[in-house]
């Protein structure tokens, strides 16, 4: 599990919904606001948007898998969000992606098995001129290099493994 | 105008706009502020924290006024500095002065610099002057001021307006502005709404985060005109969750504006009463087509619809709506006040007022500009961004985000609007420009954009959800060396027939990158599938790089900066890279400065 996971409260739900209509225009700011609270999306969420807005569970899930800003895992510790925009892309954003994944083994969208780290890429963090950047929870890291990451890696207490390729 | 400021009083702008804030200019504003509570300073001061300046490649920046001074690359270690000598005694310090790469000579004012000199701000004109939390500073540089004029016109004058000055819509499309709110208008329906598409989604395009943020109530203000001209009484602003900033300041501006009379019932002792409501996004790049937008805001997923009716008859909840871009809305005060013809004088036959670009990529000054329309690439590229980083060679211009086109070498004195764009095969779409050098390559590239717009298909129509899919799967088969020459053929035919049997503009323009390139990129097509080789020496698959042994002067940079260890060599004698241990990321050769790192 993840170090930073709360427990799921009903309470913190009610508190979210008490500040909408029960109307089903605002599900997608009810989802914003319990993943703003969990950094993720708990089941147990969706269920209680559904229950109140009187819609079927499945049409709560249908949205949060489609828009992009969902994450129905847990993420780690630290989440590391790659920006993948054509700056960065064009700078070698790719190259910082593999190398998350050699040396920590995730994918975009995967947390590692002891909850530590999760990756995910953006579109665009509108940070252009750091590219490539790399935000780990909200510190930016501008203009990271195929090395620099393992630094970064490191620097949040990734272990580095040197068993590459 | 700058604010009134007397000889015995220092305003200090820190820019805050997201490229300043990721390089830490919220410290440099705190430490401003704490050293200037706890200091004496003989002169009274002002601070405030900006939205974006543009110029992001120099941040985090702070300007002084009425000195008209501007630092860059400022950090919260050079403010005690800036307090004692500048602040204190109008002494300038040398070293946080842009150096004008030509002349060699520091340069005080950012008037001064080409990068700001060879624009004109029109949509971005408060962004930078102004602290866009306080409604003071927007009223005291003519704010809300085209809303009084406009309450004393009838509504169709205000659309003649609109009409009379050109105005296209920013958000890509390039619709006449004027004659969309014209359409609306005359539709016999009792509710009309009125929506503000801030669903940025293009990689590398922030202009309208940039608005939201940095002068919030010119998106209002424009908003209410409108509601004004077609008789609308609620509106909606979509913006992109993400973009915190620009929801928090939208928040403040909208309250603000509420309080003092400019939105509610009643409007300035008016007829008219509209209010706006914030929309947050769901980070789906659909939802930046309108039907996709407006299903968003319904509460439903975000997948577009057919667009036999548009909008302006059926749009929100089915009722007459009128959707337009961050961009277009900055633009409506601005004709309003200063007339039609004055904004019509600037820019082109088919293409009136200015374009924000975000100007990206191999590019030095990497930012936000705004030029009048039909300014030239070179221009833009070379005159105000400087020029490509490191002496490289220009290769191609992407204009119009994920499903614009890539526009080459030979085209650079193309004069940019909106209809010389599409005759090149790309589009203006929302204003980015990626500039791309030699170590770009076009197959790959065209390969991400494809990837990414695979991914963000809603997946409604057959053509867009598995022309992309075929697609992608040919382009990374040529990544790899595993294309053929038939596979051009193919890729060219899906593409035509994504751009007429797609429903929405999504579908029908994702395979401008692919085309595009194709057209005007072959060779380095045929490059990949004939000899297995990667001209640009980005497709991991196809690339060796080696080190020449003349140019290399041992220097150890690239040794350093290698994530594997795989280069060796003796100080000062040629390195060699170890070709089992290489994984091809290419940091030898952006590191090298003899250019002595080559890809085969």
């Amino acid at each position: 599990m993840a170090a930073d996971s709360r427990p799921i409260k009903q309470k913190t739900f009610t508190n979210i919904l008490d500040q909408y209509p029960a109307e089903k225009r605002y599900i997608l700011a009810m989802m914003q606001d319990v993943q703003g609270e969990y950094k993720y999306l708990p089941r147990e969420g969706m269920q209680m948007i559904a229950a109140y807005v009187d819609v079927p569970l499945s049409r709560v899930y249908s949205m949060a898998t489609f828009y992009k800003a969902f994450s129905l895992v847990p993420k780690g510790r630290i989440n590391f969000k790659v920006c993948d925009g054509t700056a960065c892309h064009i700078k070698g954003s790719n190259i910082i992606i593999d190398q998350v994944y050699q040396y920590l083994g995730i994918r975009p969208g995967e947390t590692t098995p002891d909850g530590e780290f999760s990756l995910e890429t953006v579109n665009c963090l509108g940070a252009c001129a750091l590219a490539p950047a790399v935000v780990a929870n909200e510190k930016v890291h501008p203009k990271v290099t195929s090395s620099g990451i393992i630094d970064i890696i490191k620097s949040y207490g990734g272990q580095i493994n040197a068993t590459s390729n | 105008m700058q604010p009134a400021i007397n000889d015995d009083k220092r305003m200090i702008l820190v820019c805050c706009g997201t490229g300043c804030l990721a390089n830490g200019s919220m410290e440099v504003y705190r430490a401003l502020q704490e050293q200037l509570a706890t200091t004496e300073v003989q002169v009274e001061t002002y601070t405030k924290s900006t939205g974006c300046n543009g110029w992001c490649e120099k941040g985090p920046l702070v300007k002084i006024m009425p000195d008209d001074i501007t630092y860059c690359r400022v950090t919260a270690k050079d403010i005690p500095e800036i307090a004692a000598k500048t602040l204190q005694n109008g002494e300038l310090i040398n070293r946080l002065l842009y150096r004008d790469p030509k002349t060699k000579q520091r340069v005080k004012s950012h008037h001064e610099i080409d990068f700001y000199k060879k624009q004109h701000k029109v949509a971005l004109r408060n962004i930078g002057e102004i602290d866009p939390a306080s409604i003071e500073d927007y009223i005291q540089r003519d704010g809300y001021k085209a809303l009084g004029k406009v309450l004393e016109m009838t509504p169709l004058q205000v659309i003649d307006e609109i009409i009379k000055s050109g105005l296209r819509g920013r958000g890509g499309g390039g619709f006449p502005t004027g004659q969309k709110w014209k359409a609306c208008a005359a539709v016999d329906a009792s509710t009309r709404y009125i929506i503000c598409n801030g669903d940025e989604g293009d990689p590398g395009a922030f202009m309208d985060r940039s608005i939201m943020e940095g002068d919030p109530h010119t998106v209002i203000e424009g908003m209410i005109i409108c509601a004004h001209a077609i008789g609308a009484s609620s509106g909606f602003i979509y913006v992109r969750d993400e973009y915190s900033l620009a929801v928090k300041n939208l928040g403040i501006a909208i309250n603000d504006a509420r309080t003092r009379g400019y939105l509610g019932p009643q409007i300035l002792g008016s007829q008219l009463s509209f209010d706006i409501e914030i929309v947050r996004g769901g980070g789906a790049f659909v939802c930046g087509e309108e039907t996709a937008l407006m299903a968003s805001i319904e509460g439903n997923v975000g997948e577009p619809r057919d667009k036999y009716i548009y909008p302006t008859e059926k749009g929100l909840w089915g009722q007459p709506t009128i959707i337009n871009n961050v961009e277009t809305w900055a633009n409506v005060p601005v004709i309003m006040n200063g007339g039609a013809p004055a904004f019509a004088a600037i820019g082109t036959e088919g293409s009136k007022g200015t374009k924000v670009f975000s100007l990206v990529g191999k590019v030095i000054n990497t930012g936000l500009v705004e030029v009048p329309m039909g300014t030239t690439l070179r221009e833009i590229i070379y005159g105000i961004g400087g020029g490509i980083p490191g002496g490289r060679k220009f290769k191609a211009v992407q204009t119009g985000g994920p499903s614009g086109g890539c526009i080459p070498a030979d085209m650079l004195d193309l004069q940019v609007d909106f209809d010389n764009l599409t005759k090149a095969g790309s589009m203006m779409g929302s204003g980015g420009l990626i500039v791309m050098d030699e170590h770009t390559c076009m197959v790959e590239i065209a390969r991400y954009y494809v990837n990414f717009l695979a991914g963000e298909s809603c997946g409604k129509c057959a053509p867009c959800r598995e022309g992309l899919k075929a697609m992608l799967e040919i382009l990374t088969g040529i990544c790899k060396g595993e294309g053929s020459e038939a596979d051009l053929d193919f890729l060219r035919e899906i593409g035509e027939t994504m751009q007429i049997a797609s429903l929405c503009a999504l579908g029908k323009t994702a395979p401008n990158p692919v085309l595009s390139t194709l057209n005007y990129f072959r060779d380095e097509y045929l490059s990949h599938i004939n000899e297995h080789h990667c001209p640009a020496g980005v497709c991991r698959d196809l690339t060796r790089f080696y080190i020449d042994v003349e140019p290399c002067t041992g220097c150890g940079l690239c040794a350093k900066n290698c994530p594997m260890d795989a280069i060796s060599g003796d100080r000062k004698e040629p390195h060699v890279i170890d070709q089992d241990k290489c994984i091809q990321c290419g940091e030898c050769r952006n590191q090298c400065k003899f250019d002595a790192v080559k890809a085969r």
